[in-house]
């Protein structure tokens, strides 16, 4: 059993017009950028994504905006891309905004085979609108259901042949619980080494959940708010 | 006097106590860590799945895998811990969180929240506002006391879609520290200089003030 494909192209290859994916990543930090270059490069369309952000307007997600691959974005933050602000208002882009916690939890619940939750997030704001809402005990809480995804694409620190994977600082976010929750999980990953060469105790996300492993290349890895002290003289 | 945004953060960070788990919102809150009280250790946490949030890295060390909820490049400490989305808001949501600051465009009398989205601007989203509000164990919003215009931003009812109901413990301001109680606001601290009635003239319901009424140390 060996899951590694040959290039990102290879690896989605068979993703079609009108696909519901999930993305991982928070902002640009932990995205599959080869995986979005190749969705990018194919031209399939009229995608739904479901990731945290959209990218910026020229990194991430934000080119299958800018080449119009996107049809829906469900995501809890989109603030900063200009081009998703130009497609929302012209009515070109549907969104659905769901709270990070709730966006987090309900593609966990795709995963995990569970049929609905109920959570305090959200109650008597808009994002209750059309929801279930039911008490319990002195408080009420909203039924959300659960997201699953035709394909995952996931950006891995280090996977081995099998799948097996762990994730590197704050890069895993999303990535972990997206891939169980797409019918096809892909991840790109920058190391990828032989079955047996990853630690069984620090492994983040087994291998059961990954269809297919692609050897991350010409990363950018691109910082959005650089931050510093300077250094002591 | 109007206090300064720092003079602001000084005064929320007295609310810390040693061993509090925090969560500080992007913006004004962050200054907050610049001044928490000697003898106290809090752990930061950021909702994009992190611990234990170390300061700016020195120049150079900046590393593009390690950021903060604000995609600011951060550093880690001994003791920070990685984890996923979620099992980050597994912690919000299940109460773990001793606290969360967060700025505010509106507040209500009752405690409820905006500040997530003005209609008619572009549509940001949420973020993880309403996870961290709905589940933290208190909420402190630290903002101006009036907006641009000079309007008050504590309303009797927020105007804003809200981020949450009845979730504001307190609100400290450029001229006052104000409490959220059963029966409405309760003023209890002024910044220095300043007056109950020039903090009620900027404020749209009735303040109680207490009968202990200070004068903020900042």
């Amino acid at each position: 059993m060996n899951k590694v494909v040959e290039s990102a192209e290879a690896a989605v290859a068979d993703v079609p017009d009108g696909a519901t994916l999930l993305v991982g990543g928070f902002g640009l930090c932990g995205n599959p950028e080869n995986l979005i270059t190749a969705l990018h490069r194919k031209g399939v369309k009229d995608l739904t994504i479901v990731s945290n952000n959209c990218g910026t307007t020229e990194e991430g997600l934000g080119v299958l905006l800018q080449s119009r691959q996107i049809k829906k974005m469900v995501s809890s933050y989109v603030g900063e891309n200009k081009v998703f602000e130009k497609q929302y208002l012209s009515g070109e882009l549907e969104v659905e905004l769901v709270p990070q916690g709730t966006l987090a939890e309900r593609i966990r619940a795709g995963g995990a085979g569970i049929a609905g939750f109920y959570t305090a997030t959200g109650v008597g704001t808009v994002v209750a609108d059309g929801k279930e809402v039911r008490r319990f005990g002195e408080r009420d809480y909203l039924l959300e259901l659960p997201i699953r995804g035709d394909f995952a694409l996931v950006h891995a620190w280090k996977a081995d042949t099998w799948g097996n994977l762990i994730f590197r600082k704050t890069a895993a976010n999303f990535n972990p619980m997206m891939c169980a929750a797409a019918r096809v999980c892909i991840v790109e990953a920058e190391h990828i080494v032989e079955v047996g060469q990853l630690d069984p105790a620090q492994i983040h996300v087994p291998s059961i959940y990954v269809k297919r492993i692609v050897q991350a290349v010409g990363l950018k890895k691109p910082i959005e708010r650089r931050t510093v002290r300077p250094r002591a003289s | 006097m109007a206090l300064t945004r720092e003079q602001i953060a000084k005064r929320v960070a007295r609310e810390l106590q040693d061993g509090f788990y925090v969560n500080l919102g992007i913006g004004m809150p962050t200054l907050v860590s610049n001044f928490v009280p000697p003898g106290v250790e809090v752990v930061l946490q950021s909702e994009n799945g992190m611990l234990g949030i170390g300061p700016y890295p020195i120049e150079g060390e900046e590393d593009p895998d390690l950021i903060n909820a604000g995609k600011e490049t951060v550093s880690e400490i001994p003791g920070t811990a990685y984890f996923s989305s979620a099992e980050s808001f597994a912690m919000i949501r299940g109460g773990h969180i001793d606290l969360a600051i967060l700025g505010a465009l509106e507040v209500s009398e009752k405690g409820d929240l905006a500040n997530w989205l003005v209609p008619g601007k572009m549509v940001k989203g949420m973020g993880g506002g309403m996870d961290l509000v709905a589940g933290a164990r208190r909420v402190i919003v630290m903002m101006e006391h009036a907006n641009k215009e000079g309007k008050p931003k504590i309303l009797r009812q927020c105007s804003l879609p809200i981020t949450g109901r009845g979730c504001v413990a307190a609100v400290c301001t450029d001229l006052a520290w104000i409490e959220v109680g059963p029966r409405g606001l309760v003023l209890r601290e002024l910044a220095p200089g300043v007056t109950v009635e020039q903090v009620q003239a900027l404020t749209e319901p009735r303040l109680e003030v207490a009968p202990d009424v200070k004068t903020m140390k900042v």
